[in-house]
């Protein structure tokens, strides 16, 4: 590892650089399937676009660029375990909407903790074991 | 129920919408690199799932469908909620989707290469999520049906002779 100043600066622009790729990339497939779910009737099948890989599509690309085919392959399935998590938060949400009218905002923000929770028990659990 | 494509829904969405929508998904990604990072592709990997899109959609629905009835003279808070819980429990059925597209790049990336993998996943997230969609929609109509028979006959085991009332009614319009 190259300790001289010009090593550490050249590093922190390839991060920065590397930052603002993820948020461009990103922020074009997040728009870009939201911007499809606003266009599909009825509504619970524009919500299937609530759930596309928009993430997955936006950096799997540059981390198999950058640290290889392996490492995005380990990466893809932990999120298995994330889409469960995700799975049980969008039910809950759907339920306290649906059934007691708890305003969406409030809701989808107070009910991350449920997707953080069941993520990371599900990581520990399959695993964090091994 | 067919799929339709409606645009008035564009209409609705101010500038501003799209760029929060624009910012919080890239600020998702770029936290997702961060984190596995600093704490390994196991543990970034989650985030990769991570609910970008259903906040923001949600609100926005409800926020939308207020102001629609608001227009008409209505109050509409409670029908622009459920039409946000509608909206989530579809996503809710769009998580098999997403789970198969990332068994598909799991299972896939080490031997074959990476666009082949992303088309390959991303057909198969779609046709994942229509399909479980698809499904439940036939399966809910299928119990609707079966529901309302149910409650046709308990009717008629309650109240036999409206029924017969209503046969002979009948039968004297004939």
């Amino acid at each position: 590892m190259c300790l001289h100043s010009k090593c550490v600066h050249r590093e922190a622009q390839v991060r920065v650089k590397e930052i603002i790729l993820r948020v461009i990339a990103g922020g074009v497939f997040v728009s870009a399937f939201s911007l499809l779910g606003d266009l599909l009737k009825p509504k619970s099948f524009a919500g299937l676009f609530g759930a596309a890989p928009s993430i997955a599509l936006a950096t799997v690309t540059l981390t198999v660029m950058e640290r290889g085919k392996t490492y995005a392959s380990v990466e893809a399935r932990s999120m298995i375990l994330g889409a469960i998590a995700f799975c049980v938060y969008a039910y809950l949400v759907s339920r306290l909407l649906i059934r007691h009218r708890w305003p969406a905002l409030a809701t989808t923000a107070a009910l991350i903790v449920v997707w953080f929770g069941c993520a990371f028990a599900l990581w520990y659990a399959v695993l964090g074991r091994s | 129920m067919k799929i339709k494509i409606d645009t008035t829904g564009l209409h609705e969405s101010k500038w501003y919408e799209y760029v929060v929508r624009f910012a919080f998904g890239g600020t998702v990604t770029a936290l997702a690199g961060v984190i596995a990072k600093h704490f390994g592709p196991e543990i970034g990997g989650l985030f990769l799932a991570f609910p970008a899109i259903l906040p923001a959609t949600a609100t926005l629905i409800e926020k939308h469908e207020i102001e629609k009835k608001h227009e008409s003279g209505k109050h509409g808070t409670a029908s622009g909620r459920r039409l946000a819980g509608v909206d989530a429990a579809g996503a809710a059925m769009g998580c098999i989707g997403l789970a198969v597209f990332a068994l598909i790049v799991w299972k896939e990336l080490p031997q074959s290469s990476l666009l082949l993998v992303l088309v390959e996943a991303t057909i198969s997230w779609l046709m994942a999520a229509v399909g479980v969609w698809l499904m439940r929609e036939k399966l809910w109509r299928r119990l609707a049906r079966k529901i309302h028979t149910f409650h046709s006959v308990r009717a008629v085991a309650r109240h036999p002779e409206s029924s017969v009332d209503r046969n002979s009614a009948r039968g004297r319009e004939k």
